[in-house]
């Protein structure tokens, strides 16, 4: 009993005291709880009906699904190429994406780490492709890989990148680097504006003292600017991964897993099982199989990252 | 700040290569938008003959005023205004609610609610189309702008979330325990004197789910078939499918969808950064 509650002479100031406590005891709940519904159930309640979904045949157009079938959806997935196909191919797609993301993005985010005259307006333009939305990136490069509208396959041939000026999305071959364009472009502003964030945290003084020091610029990015945007860094690009291993919307806008499935990844495999096929119960296997894949590679990156700290 | 030391001209240099740079960065950004609005002005009858001339020798608005006219596409576009308005609006006020319970509160459960909400950022939502699809049938929401602003308004609160508890954390504890002593409840100092303070975060939110919810296209196509509520997205990709051979028309369209999330982004960009800075600081 603390002295309020001691002193409060008569019930009714008493029982004031309680109810405010049992307010504020409340209050942290009362703001998060509308996320917190929210979130259990749009978002989790879904997540573990989808994974009843993975042991049993749920199609949509068909009345008599319904069926327990136990493994056998995670068995053809085993022995399904399509899905092996996928699977080499968002590893691809997300390595080469990531790679071009992150690299042209750290970069732009240490250019406009100065000041300079017109920083500000070529900043906001720089950072404009985050704005456009995702399907409209998707048309937008899918049109500008026409030779018949767009230049681009022209200056590609110019540059002797293409043996001829024609539509890469087209070309099995190739068609890959279509979607992983448009992502690039599509995805730099989200590192620049992460690192910028992230270099603009750094005290300055730390620069001051480093160059009065006789540090190097090349010094200085070493020793001051990387292992400051270290933790940034890390978290930036395993939460990328994870996103652009599950970003389908490009591949479905741009060539729908086509030519010849050359573009299909897993989370665009899924979507095609679920909405062109409406066959729930298999697409739930392969996302499963997807889930627990980028489970395990978020706990490794988080277990290297813990060993690595360990040491230092 | 390391530059005073440099000669003259290595500055020039630097500085050369500097902006050399960033206008490589510039021509690889708006390139693509420059020539779908080339493309939406290009008269239909010049569109092959002068398919990759840098400017038509005519200009026409044309299809944009076609588009306006002969599609669906008002309609697309204030059934998307009218998802992304509701979302961004509903998504940052539950957002603004638990990034202010996670910013000043201590609680039982708040690590768990953390971790929960971290989860919701990796796992596929393509896995969630299913069970959405299935558990929104029966409620009568498949099919309904109402369903998608539910939906979209889900998948955004967790990122809005963590934006608006790092504005949050930026704005001292002391301002509304004055305020408290003062004898203001919480709420009232929380309406009273943090909320102003937080304007450039909430501008910031609102705008990252506008954007969001703008662009989402797997759900819409899958939860929603009836034309009076289809998305922008949607209706362009089925244009696409329909009429591939339109396009100028297909450009304007998708010139005009363009416009509000650029005008968005462009007005809230510098909060963004500002917002990410503070919760860098932190972490």
């Amino acid at each position: 009993m603390t002295a309020a509650t001691d002193l409060g002479t008569h019930p009714a100031s008493r029982q004031g005291v309680t109810s405010r406590r049992f307010l504020s005891r409340f209050e942290p709940y009362f703001y998060a709880a509308p996320a917190i519904v929210l979130l259990v159930t749009v978002m989790m309640v879904p997540l573990v009906v989808g994974l009843t979904y993975t042991v049993r045949d749920i199609r949509i157009l068909n009345p008599f699904s319904g069926g327990y079938v136990g493994f056998a959806h995670f068995e053809a997935v085993w022995h399904d190429q399509n899905f092996h196909n996928a699977l080499y191919n968002t590893f691809w797609w997300t390595v080469s994406s990531l790679f071009f993301q992150f690299f042209l993005g750290l970069t732009l985010a240490l250019l406009l780490n100065r000041t300079f005259p017109g920083r500000r307006i070529i900043q906001s333009l720089v950072f404009l492709p985050w704005a456009v939305p995702a399907f409209l990136s998707g048309l937008n490069w899918a049109w500008m890989f026409n030779p018949v509208i767009s230049p681009l396959p022209q200056w590609l041939f110019a540059l002797g990148i293409l043996s001829e000026p024609t539509n890469i999305l087209s070309d099995p071959d190739l068609a890959m680097w279509g979607p992983i364009v448009a992502n690039i472009w599509f995805g730099i502003p989200f590192f620049a504006i992460t690192l910028l964030a992230a270099l603009q945290s750094i005290p300055g003084e730390i620069y001051e003292a480093a160059s009065i020091d006789g540090a190097s610029r090349k010094q200085q990015f070493v020793s001051i600017t990387l292992p400051f945007l270290a933790p940034t860094i890390a978290i930036t690009l395993m939460l990328r991964t994870i996103w652009i291993a599950n970003f389908a919307d490009l591949i479905i806008v741009m060539t729908n897993g086509g030519p010849a499935d050359s573009t299909q990844i897993v989370s665009s495999y899924i979507f095609t099982q679920a909405f062109r096929r409406l066959d729930f119960g298999y697409a739930s296997a392969i996302a499963a199989v997807l889930l627990v894949l980028l489970m395990a590679y978020a706990v490794s990156i988080i277990f290297i990252r813990r060993s690595l700290l360990r040491e230092t | 700040m390391a530059y005073y030391a440099k000669s003259k001209g290595q500055r020039v240099v630097d500085w050369s290569v500097h902006y050399g740079l960033l206008a490589c960065y510039l021509f690889f950004a708006l390139f693509p938008l420059f020539w779908l609005f080339k493309v939406a002005v290009t008269p239909t009858k010049l569109l092959y003959s002068e398919g990759i001339r840098m400017w038509p020798s005519e200009m026409t608005w044309t299809n944009f005023t076609q588009v306006m006219t002969d599609t669906d596409f008002p309609q697309f576009f204030i059934n998307s205004a009218i998802v992304s308005g509701s979302t961004a609006f509903i998504s940052t006020l539950i957002a603004a609610a638990a990034g202010y319970s996670f910013s000043r509160f201590h609680y039982r459960g708040k690590a768990v609610i953390i971790v929960l909400m971290l989860i919701t950022q990796m796992f596929p939502l393509v896995m969630l189309i299913a069970p959405i699809f299935r558990i929104l049938t029966p409620l009568g929401l498949t099919d309904s702008l109402l369903g998608l602003v539910v939906v979209y308004t889900a998948f955004n609160v967790p990122f809005a979330t963590f934006l608006m508890q790092s504005f949050f954390d930026g704005i001292p504890k002391d301002l509304e325990e004055a305020a408290m002593i003062d004898g203001n409840t919480r709420f009232g100092a929380l309406v009273k004197i943090i909320f102003p303070l937080t304007l450039p975060g909430i501008a910031a939110t609102l705008g990252f789910v506008f954007t969001a919810a703008w662009s989402e296209l797997l759900f819409a196509l899958m939860l929603v078939s009836s034309p009076d509520a289809v998305t922008f997205p949607v209706g362009l990709l089925t244009f696409v499918s329909k009429f591939s051979v339109d396009f100028g028309q297909m450009m304007a369209a998708g010139f005009l969808a363009l416009i509000p999330a650029a005008i968005f982004f462009f007005l809230i960009q510098r909060y963004l950064v500002q917002g990410l800075t503070a919760g860098a600081v932190k972490g």
